[in-house]
């Protein structure tokens, strides 16, 4: 059998990591919310090969509940990143396209959400929005954007300097057809792989804020809850509540930065060939 | 030297109208926030006081906190309170938001500094390293290490550290920055170091990934060089060349980095404090968003701002100063 490429090789790579995130993503969704409801007959258990997570002091399991909570983080993680990595794109081109003024209003603004600490600014717009989910999201979302906002700034400032964008102005083209022709399909790459690079930071800043008590209501699984609920039975030696799901988290994540990463040479024009 | 004073009382006004400015939108916004929650500041504070309240009094309070006026006029009257330096009064420890922040804010300085020293001095002893073997395994592993330890949640790491060197190993007491039961002028040094060393070191893993993969990228550039080379023929050890080249380059870069991290030192105190019930700004804060104490939390709010905008200041001065080519711009 001829040795598949470089290039074909991380594609399958890549394709296995995605597959894998969607089967966990599939099996937090389809577990019915009974299978992780238990009883207190079989509560504070060990890791065992019934129960791979042991069980918390209510007798749920926690690996299914784990996985639950993976499911809902993921899916807040992919709609708070999407709406961030948008607002990113949005101000990053306006900033880079408008005038003077316009950049100097857009620069200031990304000064002002950097110059908050980003877990501060999530809990007063969680507080605002009266904690739960929507909070959650909001914060989220709106605080994620800024280094994604510079990096395209960046790039557009650097692609309306090129000299075929220079042609086509002279050629008498419209700013919209060189913004849809010209920038976009540089930008696109661009956004696809912000997205998933932000995504690991938003599952983790949703399982710190929802840790903290200001995300998802107590009986939601979710990693954040968990972990807080398995601070009070730490002193009396269950740790599996706290080291397994984290761990699961840990690697969830480490899973996302990696395919991103691997997105990341794939379609950056600089390194695709390579 | 006339021109430098000037050029310095430039920057100073330049960085002072920036700072004022995001303060002020700082003010404009969290209070906006605040004032959109469901959640009714009147009714926590009543809740705090613990006795039953008539409607009439009720109303006093209302009329007294200014509950019926326009938000604008609200924020008018805060901004001018707070601007004299009355920042009110806290519903849940009744007392002054300025005494509280001032007092937890010195624990908070412990805790932020030891760790931002710690992951400071590991952080660029790793880059060195790093640096120094670059693509060998010593640089492979510890790379791997950096990038797995980037992506692992503070809370969980102060979670298993606590479940490792407090409940199993029996090192380090369970939380709070004191002996529980002891007179507050009783506690030794050496007891408040004991307390304060598990959250210090759990905070410290937040930002020495960063610090020394970005030390061991600089260092990796100026080997590379051709000067770099250029002393190698001389015939100068790998120890030399870090010495007389390596670390003049990268050494003030990283503390520009460090300064520059004060956003996430603060928000991963709060995930540490909150962990370690260490009586700091972040465990007041959280509590203060759970409990309703508007006051409390808008305090501490703008005080994270300007702690944040503090160090942005020194790493653009200090970026201004060390940097040639910026030096040479900025005239």
């Amino acid at each position: 059998m001829k040795q598949a490429n470089r290039r074909t090789k991380l594609v399958v790579l890549t394709a296995a990591m995605v597959l894998v995130l969607a089967v966990i993503y599939a099996c937090g969704i389809l577990i019915p919310e009974e299978a992780a409801a238990g009883s207190f007959l079989n509560a504070k258990l060990p890791p065992s090969l019934r129960h791979p997570f042991g069980t918390d002091a209510l007798g749920r399991d926690l690996f299914l509940r784990t996985l639950k909570g993976l499911s809902v983080s993921m899916t807040i993680g992919l709609a708070a990143s999407a709406i961030s990595a948008v607002i990113a794109v949005l101000v990053g081109a306006a900033s880079a396209a408008g005038s003077r003024g316009v950049d100097a209003v857009l620069n200031w603004l990304i000064d002002l959400v950097m110059g908050v600490p980003h877990t501060i600014l999530i809990l007063l717009i969680s507080f605002a929005l009266g904690r739960g989910l929507n909070g959650l999201l909001a914060g989220i979302a709106a605080t994620h954007w800024c280094s994604l906002a510079r990096l395209i700034r960046g790039e557009v400032l650097q692609l309306r300097s090129q000299q075929y964008v220079a042609v086509s102005r002279r050629l008498g083209k419209s700013s919209g057809w060189i913004m849809l022709y010209h920038l976009l399909p540089h930008l696109a790459p661009q956004f696809v792989v912000g997205l998933v690079l932000m995504f690991p930071h938003a599952i983790l800043h949703e399982a710190s804020i929802s840790f903290l008590g200001f995300g998802l209501p107590p009986e939601q699984p979710a990693i954040g809850i968990i972990l807080a609920e398995s601070m009070r039975y730490l002193s009396a030696g269950m740790w599996w509540m706290a080291v397994l799901p984290g761990l699961t988290l840990v690697s969830i994540v480490l899973l996302v930065d990696k395919a991103g990463e691997h997105l990341k040479t794939l379609l950056d024009p600089y390194s695709a060939q390579e | 030297m006339k021109g430098t004073l000037k050029r310095l009382a430039r920057v100073f006004v330049g960085y002072g109208i920036k700072i004022l400015s995001l303060l002020l939108a700082v003010s404009v916004i969290s209070f906006t926030l605040v004032s959109a929650s469901p959640v009714d500041p009147v009714q926590q504070y009543i809740l705090g006081l613990g006795t039953a309240v008539s409607p009439e009094q009720r109303a006093e309070i209302e009329s007294y906190w200014g509950v019926h006026e326009p938000p604008a006029e609200r924020y008018l009257t805060w901004l001018s309170q707070v601007l004299r330096g009355n920042l009110g009064e806290s519903a849940i420890f009744r007392r002054p938001v300025a005494d509280i922040i001032g007092e937890r804010f010195v624990n908070s300085l412990a805790l932020m500094l030891c760790a931002w020293v710690l992951a400071g001095i590991t952080g660029f002893a790793l880059g060195c390293v790093m640096g120094m073997y670059q693509g060998r395994l010593p640089d492979r592993l510890l790379k791997k290490a950096c990038y797995v330890l980037s992506s692992v949640p503070t809370f969980w790491l102060g979670l298993v550290f606590l479940l490792v060197f407090s409940v199993w190993l029996k090192w380090f007491p369970i939380g709070f920055s004191s002996p529980v039961g002891v007179l507050s002028r009783e506690v030794t040094l050496w007891q408040k170091l004991h307390h304060l060393a598990l959250p210090a070191f759990t905070l410290s893993f937040l930002s020495f990934a960063n610090i020394a993969l970005h030390t061991r990228q600089k260092l990796v550039d100026v080997l590379n060089s051709e000067y770099v080379l250029f002393a190698k023929a001389r015939g100068e050890g790998p120890f030399t060349i870090l010495r007389r080249h390596g670390l003049r380059n990268i050494l003030l870069p990283a503390l520009t980095l460090q300064f520059a991290s004060f956003a996430e030192l603060f928000g991963g105190s709060v995930l540490a404090e909150n962990v370690f019930s260490y009586p700091g700004l972040g465990s007041a804060v959280s509590a203060a968003g759970l409990q309703g104490d508007v006051p409390l939390l808008l305090g501490i709010t703008l005080f994270s701002a300007l702690f944040v905008c503090a160090g942005n200041l020194i790493a653009n001065l200090l970026y201004g100063a060390v940097d040639p080519q910026i030096r040479e711009v900025g005239k």
